[in-house]
């Protein structure tokens, strides 16, 4: 590496980066990165998960919920931190609806696996990390009320992803809604042939 | 506290090592440490502060993660192997990742190809650099470096969270590509963290090469030659600062490592100081991969619309498949038994393996020294427990 030319000039040069910074720390801001936490909090960029949410639109948290009780993210939950009862409605049927829906957010890993394999966009990910509570037994186990959202909130946290949901959805819509026409019209018994 | 023993020490004395019993005292450099990297134990013998014999001791960290790996589905595997070496998740990803495509037969489409490599060669500049950090404090310089070096890996952090949503644990690849694609506006953040890293090698090696206090401490000091060094299956920079030309982008071209020119930088002694030294210039070369990624980058899908993510079921078979992880050669073995668990998944850890030749290292140097040497090491706790 660098020869050594005076007994000491290689501690000297250290020091004049350490005094760099420590001057420097006053006037660059890039030197002084601390964040005087909870007064100040860096804001976070737009991907960023802890845990997942479940997702509803309008305002009824119970009738806009999109979460039909597939179970799909509950088998693929890597560390089975969701735990699903579907409802079943009058006749013993599986109603499209999650009874109860839990997760143990002491076993979450926040991998999003369950928003990746969600065929309904009915789970998205959080991105809140005030979870600390007095006791360890009732509070990490969020329920269904707790972990329903509503999709103006995932817009606030998630403006890109939440918008391209969205169009997914309504274009979704369209399409069933223009296939459901087209089979009312050849069904139709007074449409012309 | 010091006392001298009144028993045999569990280890203790043989044939060869010097000195009655009484005069050796045998401490556990226990798991509960600030220096040892994690929960890592050593039992130490000394005459006087001499090591006479090492025994490390560790599993304080075992999660069961190979026996996860055979009861859940290979998707769910990812995220698990995050948190191996939790300093370079990203090369975790791709080493996984990379044994399955291999067993499955899945192609990668080319942009894919270059975002591993770009975050790859992230991952190692982020972990080169708190391995700096964490080495000087074990010496002693009471965490200036630490988070100098710090202010510096957030930078790469933060862009792994705009990209992946989370900072280390990132579960970004996938079998046959990535997860998602960039968000707007960071492959410009990526390009000023890299334009600017240089400045920040410049400012460390300027405090740190010549600093007549680092070289007394880590000069001649844990010398493994190259022989030895191949002998006991070291892998990554520990095996390059003994002299021996060995990295796996170099022998395996896995991915696309074939498109990059980079130099493979080798140390001379075998020391210390080689170990850390040759981490300032692979993080030069790194760097150099990264900008050439970055202009280069085609565009494409990064992932196959047909590829199949859940109830992937490889046919029957056995893949070995291993990345130059920036800790050594992190290699998965997965066996498939045509069900949606693999049959074996082993995971070969290099710190677990580079610390073979740990008792050899430090016999002889003091117990101060033993610190420098497992700090240069560079382990992490979750790969040699799993």
């Amino acid at each position: 590496m660098k020869p050594i030319t005076l007994p000491g000039s290689g501690i000297a040069k250290g020091m004049a980066v350490t005094a760099r910074n420590l001057i420097g720390s006053y006037f660059n801001p890039k030197r002084l990165v601390t964040v005087q936490y909870p007064e100040e909090q860096s804001p976070l960029p737009e991907n960023s998960r802890t845990v997942p949410f479940l997702v509803f639109d309008g305002d009824d948290p119970e009738a806009g919920l999109r979460c039909v009780a597939c179970l799909t993210c509950e088998k693929e939950c890597p560390p089975q931190a969701i735990s699903i009862v579907g409802a079943r409605n009058e006749k013993g049927k599986p109603a499209k609806h999650p009874e109860s829906f839990e997760i143990d957010i002491t076993a979450c890993m926040g991998c999003q696996i369950c928003v990746e394999v969600c065929p309904f966009d009915a789970i998205m990910m959080d991105n809140d990390y005030h979870h600390a509570s007095f006791e360890r037994f009732e509070s990490p186990i969020l329920t269904k009320k707790q972990l329903a959202k509503p999709n103006s909130y995932y817009h606030r946290i998630k403006p890109t992803e939440a918008a391209e949901v969205d169009a997914r959805l309504a274009a979704e819509r369209e399409r069933k809604e223009a296939a459901r026409q087209k089979r009312a019209a050849a069904n139709d018994p007074s449409a012309q042939p | 506290m010091i006392r001298p023993l009144d028993h045999k020490p569990a280890f203790g004395p043989t044939a060869d090592t010097p000195g009655p019993a009484e005069e050796l005292l045998e401490i556990s450099m226990g798991p509960q440490h600030p220096s040892t990297h994690g929960v890592f134990r050593m039992n130490v013998v000394l005459d006087g502060e001499t090591v006479v014999r090492l025994k490390p001791v560790f599993g304080y960290l075992h999660r069961n993660h190979e026996k996860i790996g055979e009861n859940v589905s290979y998707l769910a595997s990812i995220p698990y192997t995050d948190r191996l070496d939790y300093f370079s998740s990203l090369s975790n990803n791709w080493a996984y990742v990379l044994t399955v495509e291999k067993l499955a037969g899945i192609e990668v489409p080319e942009r894919a190809q270059y975002i591993r490599v770009i975050l790859a060669e992230l991952t190692r500049l982020q972990n080169h650099t708190a391995f700096l950090g964490f080495l000087l404090g074990d010496m002693g310089a009471w965490g200036s470096v630490l988070m100098y070096a710090f202010r510096q890996r957030d930078e790469v952090l933060d862009l792994f969270e705009s990209l992946t949503g989370s900072r280390m644990m990132c579960n970004y690849m996938r079998f046959g590509g990535c997860r998602c694609e960039f968000p707007a506006g960071w492959l410009a953040q990526a390009r000023r963290v890299v334009d600017e890293f240089p400045a920040f090698l410049d400012e460390m090696e300027a405090l740190l090469v010549g600093n007549e206090i680092l070289i007394a401490r880590t000069q001649g000091v844990g010398v493994v030659s190259g022989a030895d060094a191949i002998n006991a299956g070291l892998t990554g920079p520990i095996l390059r600062a003994s002299g021996v030309d060995y990295d796996i982008r170099k022998v395996d071209r896995y991915g696309i490592y074939d498109r990059f020119p980079f130099r493979v930088p080798l140390g001379a002694e075998g020391d210390t100081y080689d170990r850390l030294m040759i981490r300032f210039l692979e993080m030069r070369e790194s760097l150099k991969i990264v900008d050439t990624a970055l202009l280069d980058l085609p565009d494409g899908p990064i992932l196959d619309p047909k590829a199949k993510i859940r109830n992937l079921r490889p046919p029957v078979g056995e893949a070995y498949g291993r990345v130059e992880a920036p800790k050594g050669e992190l290699g998965f073995y997965v066996i498939s038994d045509k069900t949606g668990q693999p049959y074996r998944y082993r995971v070969r850890p290099p710190s677990l393996i580079n610390l073979t030749l740990l008792e050899e290292m430090c016999i002889g140097h003091k117990i101060a020294d033993a610190m420098v040497i497992l700090g240069s090491i560079d382990i992490v706790l979750g790969e040699v427990d799993r």
